[in-house]
């Protein structure tokens, strides 16, 4: 009989991070699409400038620290798209890079590579982004291609606008929700972020709870403070960010009841900066804010193990 | 017993380099963060600074046989509370930007983790001339530190050092620099780098000793 010793765990799942990272990337292929389509070769330029500069500073690093190189594992690709997503089609391509190479250098390897940052890499990028340039930031493009109705004045290459979360009347609700808006690459369709969701639901590379409570919060407590609930939800970076952000296994808590608690206070920290903050939108601080006190979290909501005793003083 | 112009260069050493206060004690860090915005903010808060460690220090140690044990903290800051009074009314008679600048900060020299620790572990033992040169620098240390850390803040925030403007007009500064979360950035990645290098030459010392044995 032939017996094999090792040591736990025993029962392996055929997840592996690239595996993972690929149903992420897949996941990210309708808004990608949409946003090159709605936006052009701009996007497309940003995207890929993003990606390769993320992979690039991976690679360096790994190889001048004399570490295992682990490119294939596509977590540098992925935390270059969704940087890249996060951007306006317009931004500068060397602000798209320097981003990409602060989120892989600063945020990830610095604290010891994959599964050790405390920070979503993407989204402190773009934190450091926003902080550093906002004008390059904040000044949005009109896509390209209007699909439904409201004619782009014509002879004008590029019409720099305002976020639809400042003129929301402007918009109607269908344009809101196919993408037919200002906003950055990634977050201006809805429904090419739902089709995403939905398929990382189905192959089980995240769980609903964090998305579903972070935009159900937005909704009710913007409802609740006199907002319209659809367009809060249908503006800004609230649905890319809930789905494709907040949901980084790394920075997020382990328990469900943890995940709960995560995604409400994202969606209360978000409408609290909208209606009285400085900035727009609040997703991007909402989200850092959240992966700081993961680990408090955690620590509170733990389970209590089974058969101990509360120790008498 | 070393001769003493060694031990004084020792105790110069000391606080300049292998107990550097910013880099290797991490003290004052406070005012270290607030005021490298720039770097004349740098040189102001690293000269003011330098400049009440001196004085608090020699006092310090001349009436190190005077104070009771018991009531030595109290004592200390009296003693630098005086000097930092001076320095305050100095800097806004001289050199009243700069005392804009720093703000609260100078003042706040009083409670510099870096003035209390030298009054408490160096110039309560030791005597007047090692005191005052361990004043001297401590204080040079931290000024270099604060230097060190408001060039690459200024020069990333604002394409200038001391104002000169070195990276040319199509530079676009980064404002996070010159914002709170730039200077924790810029002071964490200068403590890894010394660190680092700390470690590596403390490994090669080691390498050479079991080698020579």
């Amino acid at each position: 009989m032939n017996l094999r010793m090792s040591t736990g765990p025993h029962l392996l799942d055929k997840d592996t991070t690239q595996s993972l990272m690929l149903d992420v990337l897949i996941a990210l292929i309708p808004a990608t699409a949409l946003g090159v389509y709605f936006f052009g070769v701009s996007a497309a330029l940003v995207l890929l400038v993003c990606i390769v500069t993320a992979v690039l500073s991976e690679l360096i690093w790994q190889v001048l620290m004399k570490k295992p190189v682990r490119i294939t594992d596509f977590s540098a690709v992925v935390t270059g798209l969704i940087l890249g997503l996060n951007l306006p089609a317009n931004a500068p391509l060397w602000m798209a890079a320097l981003g990409s190479a602060i989120a892989i250098l600063l945020v990830k390897q610095l604290f010891g590579g994959i599964g050790h940052n405390f920070l979503n890499p993407a989204i402190f990028a773009r934190a450091v982004l926003l902080a550093s340039w906002p004008v390059h930031m904040t000044s949005y493009v009109l896509p390209q291609r209007l699909l439904l109705g409201s004619a782009a004045p014509s002879g004008v290459d590029v019409v720099a606008s305002a976020t639809p979360l400042l003129s929301t009347s402007q918009w109607s609700t269908m344009d809101l929700f196919i993408g037919n808006i200002p906003g950055t690459i990634g977050e201006v369709s809805k429904a090419a972020i739902l089709v995403g969701f939905a398929y990382l639901l189905l192959r089980g590379t995240i769980t609903w709870h964090v998305p579903t409570f972070f935009v159900g919060t937005v909704a009710l407590l913007t409802w609740v403070l006199g907002g319209n609930p659809l367009t809060a939800v249908l503006t800004g970076g609230v649905l890319f960010g809930a789905v494709f952000m907040a949901t980084d296994y790394v920075t997020n808590p382990m328990l469900r009841v943890g995940q709960c608690i995560f995604g409400v206070m994202c969606g209360v920290i978000v409408v609290v900066i909208r209606m009285y903050g400085g900035y727009p939108e609040g997703v991007t601080f909402a989200i850092l804010f959240m992966n700081c006190i993961t680990p408090l979290i955690d620590r509170y909501s733990k389970r209590k193990v089974y058969g101990e005793v509360k120790q008498h003083a | 017993m070393p001769k003493k112009g060694n031990d004084l260069r020792g105790v110069f050493i000391n606080g300049l380099l292998t107990e550097n206060p910013t880099f290797r004690l991490v003290l004052g860090t406070c005012p270290t963060l607030a005021v490298t915005t720039s770097a004349i903010n740098g040189l102001g808060m690293g000269l003011a600074a330098t400049f009440v460690l001196i004085g608090s220090n020699a006092v310090i140690s001349l009436l190190r046989n005077f104070i009771p044990n018991k009531v030595r903290i109290p004592a200390f800051v009296v003693v630098i509370c005086t000097f930092v009074t001076m320095i305050q009314m100095l800097m806004q008679a001289f050199v009243p930007p700069l005392y804009d600048a720093l703000g609260i900060f100078i003042p706040l020299i009083v409670v510099n983790c870096i003035i209390l620790a030298r009054a408490e572990a160096f110039a309560s033992k030791n005597n007047v001339v090692r005191s005052a040169m361990d004043g001297v620098s401590m204080g040079l240390g931290f000024t270099l530190a604060l230097i060190l850390i408001s060039s690459i803040r200024e020069l990333l925030g604002n394409g200038t050092v001391f104002g000169i403007n070195l990276l040319g007009a199509s530079f676009e500064p980064m404002l996070l620099m010159v914002l709170a979360p730039g200077g924790f950035i810029v002071f964490g990645l200068l403590l890894g780098i010394i660190n680092a290098i700390g470690e590596k030459r403390k490994a090669g010392k080691e390498d050479k000793e079991v080698a020579a044995a």
